[in-house]
């Protein structure tokens, strides 16, 4: 990595800028296989051209010892694109998804924690790569929705075999999508907010 | 055509062993000596080097509240020129194409010298509470 005076670093554009109003961001994670679309998904509602971060991890921090230190450890880098909508002057949502393998996000500190909640995306022609992300969000207690990314040539499972087949509870919405369409992607996320809604609500009654 | 059915991963796989200090020193003996990672980082200063991180989030929202101090460092300067605004740490690492946990060490750097201001803390709480969901879903509507 190279960070030399001479370089010049590229902030945000003038229309890129939050203005100075802005005081909270909050989170949304969007989880699922390689070229599901998530970063499609991301593009396609962000008010931001999509942003990429990073974070190195050790794969001594990977398996189950917690052999520190050891030699056998290699550093790796998980990426992360992200976009941004503006909710109010006060509040800023953000979306992150990544094309890295799931395994790591899930060693990335702080990405699920205080996350509003989690879209997983599903490619139908390769539903069981989505298989071990939905347990780990399960483990670790991450509200999420499901939503299919409808590619031209991939099987259509109704929506109850769908879920039987992800042995999922009957209140976790499933619904389909096209990422590549704004709209689309804004009702998914509509989808999870209802839900996280309704979760907020069941846990405190008005 | 049936779709593949996910198996539930129970009985829960074994919590990984709690860290064993005594192992650890035995590994430093047979092997070369640890190797710290964040080492791989020469950028960040003296100040925070032992110390706590600051509490810093991927959204949370740093905005410069100073002048540019003749000492900083590249990497400060460049932080503080470009959160004139406000901007998240996410943003910054993207734009200052550094990891997010070097991002972080220089943030606490500059938190503890007063030259950034990091915006409300994220709510660290379970779940979201119902008024915070209810804006997000008002601003989604009006995409």
């Amino acid at each position: 990595m190279d960070f030399k005076n001479s370089d010049p670093v590229t902030g945000p554009r003038t229309e890129d800028h939050l203005p100075h109003t802005a005081e909270a961001g909050v989170k949304i994670v969007i989880v699922g296989g390689f070229g599901v679309g998530k970063t499609t998904m991301v593009g396609s509602v962000s008010e931001i051209r999509p942003l990429t971060t990073e974070e190195t991890m050790t794969q001594a921090g990977i398996g189950v010892d917690d052999n520190y230190g050891s030699d056998s450890k290699t550093a790796t880098t998980v990426a992360m694109d992200f976009g941004r909508i503006s909710i109010t002057d006060q509040l800023v949502l953000y979306l992150f998804g990544t094309p890295g393998q799931e395994r790591f996000w899930f060693l990335w500190n702080g990405l699920f924690e205080g996350a509003l909640g989690a879209v997983v995306l599903l490619d139908t022609r390769r539903l069981e790569v989505s298989f071990d992300v939905i347990g780990r969000l399960e483990e670790r207690g991450v509200p999420f929705v499901v939503a299919v990314n409808t590619f031209p040539d991939a099987p259509r499972y109704p929506v109850e075999e769908l879920r039987s087949a992800l042995d999922l509870p009957r209140e976790i919405p499933i619904v389909e999508c096209d990422v590549r369409r704004r709209a689309s992607s804004r009702d998914v996320l509509m989808t999870l907010l209802r839900f996280l809604h309704s979760l907020a609500r069941a846990k405190a009654p008005a | 055509m049936t779709p593949p059915r996910r198996r539930r991963r129970y009985p829960k796989e074994n919590p990984p062993p709690p860290p064993q200090p005594a192992g650890e020193d035995a590994e430093a003996q047979d092997g070369p000596p640890p190797k710290n990672p964040e080492r791989l980082y020469i950028i960040t200063g003296a100040a925070v080097e032992d110390g706590e991180r600051a509490p810093i989030d991927l959204v949370t929202l740093i905005v410069a509240s100073a002048e540019l101090p003749p000492s900083a460092t590249p990497e400060q300067s460049a932080l503080l020129r470009i959160c004139q605004a406000p901007l998240s740490v996410a943003e910054i690492s993207a734009y200052l194409n550094l990891p997010f946990s070097v991002v972080t060490v220089l943030l606490t750097e500059l938190l503890a010298a007063e030259l950034v201001q990091a915006r409300a803390p994220v709510v660290r709480q379970a779940r979201a509470d119902r008024s915070l969901l209810e804006a997000v879903m008002h601003g989604l509507q009006k995409l």
